[in-house]
């Protein structure tokens, strides 16, 4: 396969747009080894996903008082839940992630949660892609990259974020790359070339402009004009794609909300979580062989409260549910130690209580995953020394 | 040439038209327009007068009762997208922009959003009724217009919060939703730095219990239903409220004088017309000048205007989609027809107007808005609007949008482009344009 170079023409590569795209000898000229195989993508669940509902602890006999007709039949009853092992079941809506479970491949980790214990949305949100109790210029994912192996080898972007916006986890001084779908029409090579000679000295416009016209010369060439629609599923198979792609990115972020379900939640959640699993099969599926060495993180903000409210819904809460899944994922189980939902064991008498922070989750996959150097996992997470990288999740 | 005239129209303003160019008096035009006559019926296209709220509710139950066939649209979404296009042929065309940048402003504060399918049709109203009038009022009248309004009410879950103890409570089971409680302390008022706490969040959803929304008969939308009314004093961050309707206005009148909510309100102004990082002084000024007026919304929009730190060159403001594209359209001097290309384009660049990902609006930071792929669709818009007015002259566009804000660089590029379109997409492409 030729790699696709970006429409700059001439005078574009003269301005040093094209210098990344240009020449497969500036990889010798630095020196460095190339990237690795391993995959990483993060899935960000916005809206706070409702752990509870999608792992459902049916094995807790305190399950049924808290969350009245909101608790799920029991696996093998109609409509009921897959199970898990004995204890936990997930969602029906979620049968393609089911099969992974079967296939090894997938762990749910229950009872999680980010640096917070804010009930905003936004708080949390930005925390848990910031990686800190604190507020940081940066996101984890971009820090991170800053340590990864050969990130500056390949001819594109070592990392991409899927979708019309770029998430906080993705922002920071490591460049990224951008994918998202376009039908407008476009101006030419030579046009392109002069507006960036118009921007390229301004602080703001300059550099997105050129990281802009770098993703793009890469994306057009593996991104087939049909899957260029919105929606997770499409934007989760383009991830895929590009992600499979052997000179593409390693590290991919993309987002999905529709989660903040305060009321009539069974509904909400059936239509939302369907999305979600088609989604994960089809990144899976068109990743082909490269699945073997991907790992995937679900994540979300916060968990919800742990009784219904008064509109069959629920409310904002703390410990929440997350999904590790991908051929490298030691899987087929649940990871959880388990809080129970008993008298006297919900977090402040609501929620339930978090016992694995994801930061840990998080030091894993780049430490055995994505064989960052110690310092440079620490550096991805500062501040958190006593959160260890909680081993055995991966194959290795 | 004073760039004063450009500042005005940029900053304050949503950009110069042909026929309203950059005023010879900023402040004063600018002051003119806080004093203005209530803002003009615009109704929806396929609308003889404008929609009331008895309307969007109708809808909403009517395609409940009567859906659409497979694949057509919902009447809902239909009226969202009329009324969304009446607005924005209204920015398009409007004169006195200054007054719809803080209609625009305080909608975002006070967020809904029409990807809430069951707020949709209510949006228009909202905008209209609650928000419009309300923009030079004390805060205390414009959060309450919108705390109250249905459309609020069925986008935070306010209308189907019961209070366990009340009566329907008891019979039914059912109980609080402290959503729109939640995010008034945070978004709309006190911001957490208030120090609040679970239980402040609880007590207050129990004092908003009882509002809700007739949908069926009429007088169509908000009323108080006291059955479902949580009985009982509540205890809001160490005040104490009986129970009752009167509670709800009470605790909204305190929460818009609280000194938290005044220094909330003060940042965001500031930030969204002076810098993204104001400086801490012209916050001070702004919460001051709250403090001092009883939250008045009117004496705050004055004192931006002679802030002089937002008349300083360069312009320091990032334009998020929907304002480049409402500026390109009027530098150009489309006309309210055009609302739909503007609709489309703002929507490509990732801003469906009234519809925010989350309660707490748009963003409102270049931050935000700038990122690689995002800065190549607005080339690419752009350069699709460019065409449509290609027979534009693009040396009295350049004059008409930039004057002695375009930098030489910008200048020399549109007058020696090959093509006037290619003129015309340097000039909405120049690092200048991207900014407000």
């Amino acid at each position: 396969m030729t790699r696709p170079l970006p429409a700059l023409g001439r005078r574009g590569l003269l301005l040093g747009l094209g210098a990344g795209a240009s020449l497969g000898g500036s990889r010798l000229a630095l020196g460095q080894g190339p990237l690795g195989e391993q995959r990483l993508v993060v899935v960000l669940l916005r809206g706070a996903l409702d752990g509870l509902a999608a792992v459902q602890p049916y094995g807790d006999p305190a399950l049924p008082g808290l969350r009245g007709r909101l608790a799920l039949p029991e696996p093998g009853q109609e409509e009921g839940l897959l199970d898990l092992g004995g204890f936990f079941g997930l969602h029906p809506r979620l049968a393609k992630l089911h099969a992974l479970f079967a296939a090894g491949e997938a762990i749910a980790l229950h009872a999680v949660c980010g640096p917070t214990r804010s009930r905003s949305h936004f708080v949390a949100q930005d925390m848990l892609e910031i990686g800190a109790e604190e507020r940081l210029g940066s996101g984890w994912l971009n820090r991170a990259l800053a340590g990864l192996p050969g990130h500056e080898a390949g001819p594109n972007r070592a990392a991409f974020a899927i979708g019309t916006d770029l998430p906080l986890i993705l922002r920071g001084g490591e460049p990224v790359g951008m994918y998202a779908p376009s039908r407008a029409e476009r101006p030419g090579a030579e046009l392109y070339a002069r507006l960036m000679e118009l921007n390229h000295t301004d602080p703001l416009t300059g550099p997105a402009l050129a990281e802009g016209l770098r993703a793009r010369g890469f994306t057009a060439g593996v991104v087939p004009p049909p899957e260029q629609r919105g929606g997770f599923v499409e934007l989760a198979a383009a991830a895929g794609r590009l992600l499979a792609a052997p000179d593409g990115p390693r590290v991919a972020a993309l987002e999905m909300s529709g989660w903040d379900t305060h009321a009539g939640q069974a509904n909400r959640l059936r239509g939302v979580l369907t999305g979600l699993d088609d989604g994960l099969d089809a990144l899976r599926e068109r990743l082909g062989p490269a699945w073997r060495q991907t790992a995937v993180l679900v994540m979300t903000e916060f968990g919800r409260t742990a009784r219904a409210n008064g509109n069959d819904g629920t409310d904002h809460g703390t410990g929440s549910a997350a999904f590790l899944l991908g051929g490298a994922v030691a899987g087929g189980r649940v990871v959880a130690d388990w809080p129970g939902l008993g008298e006297g064991r919900l977090y402040e008498n609501r929620d339930l209580a978090p016992t694995l922070d994801l930061r840990a989750v998080a030091k894993a996959l780049l430490r055995d995953h994505l064989g960052l150097s110690p310092a440079a996992v620490a550096a991805a997470f500062p501040g958190s020394g006593a959160i260890g990288a909680k081993g055995g999740l991966l194959r290795g | 040439m004073n760039p004063a005239g450009h500042i005005a129209a940029l900053r304050f303003g949503l950009g110069p038209r042909p026929e309203a160019p950059p005023p010879e008096d900023p402040r004063g035009w600018l002051l003119a327009q806080l004093e203005a006559p209530p803002d003009p019926a615009i109704p929806p296209p396929d609308w003889e007068t404008e929609p009331t709220v008895s309307d969007a509710l109708a809808i909403s139950v009517l395609d409940q009762r009567s859906p659409v066939p497979p694949g057509e649209r919902q009447r809902r979404g239909l009226l969202f997208t009329a009324e969304l296009r009446a607005y924005l042929g209204r920015l398009i065309a409007t004169p006195t922009p200054f007054r719809e940048r803080l209609v625009a402003f305080w909608t975002n504060h006070l967020a809904v959003s029409g990807r809430d399918g069951s707020t949709a049709a209510l949006v228009g109203d909202y905008v209209r009724r609650a928000i419009r009038p309300h923009v030079t009022a004390p805060f205390a009248t414009l959060l309450k217009a919108a705390i109250r309004h249905p459309a609020m009410l069925v986008y935070l879950n306010q209308d189907s919060s019961v209070g366990p103890d009340s009566a329907f409570g008891r019979r039914t089971g059912r109980g609080l939703n402290e959503n729109l409680a939640r995010e008034v302390l945070e978004l709309h008022t006190l911001t957490p730095a208030a120090g609040y706490s679970q239980a402040d969040v609880t007590a207050f959803a129990a004092l908003l219990t009882g509002l809700a929304v007739e949908r069926n008969a009429e007088p169509r939308g908000t009323e108080f239903r006291a059955g479902s009314h949580q009985p009982g004093e509540k205890t809001v961050l160490g005040r104490a409220f009986p129970p009752g309707e009167a509670s709800i206005d009470a605790a909204l009148d305190w929460l818009a004088s609280h000194p938290a909510t005044h220094r909330h309100l003060a940042r965001k102004l500031a930030r969204h017309f002076v810098a993204d990082d104001p400086p801490p002084a012209v916050v001070d000024r702004l919460a001051g000048v709250l403090r001092d007026t009883g939250g008045d919304l009117g004496a705050v929009s004055r004192a931006l205007v002679a802030l002089p730190e937002a008349w300083a060159p360069p312009l320091s403001k990032f334009r998020a989609p929907n304002e480049l594209v409402v500026a390109a359209l009027r530098a150009l001097g489309g006309d309210a027809g055009l609302s739909e290309f503007a609709l489309g384009s703002a929507t490509a660049l990732g801003q469906l107007i009234w519809s925010p990902a989350a309660p707490n609006g748009w963003p409102d930071e270049a931050a935000a808005w700038i990122h690689p792929e995002g800065m190549l669709l607005r080339l690419d818009r752009l350069h699709a609007l460019a065409g449509r007015f290609a027979r534009r002259d693009a040396r009295e566009a350049l004059d008409l949008a930039l004057g002695p804000l375009a930098s030489d660089r910008t200048r020399e590029a549109v007058l020696r482009a090959g093509s006037n379109r290619e003129a015309l997409t340097l000039l909405l492409g120049s690092p200048e344009f991207q900014r407000r």
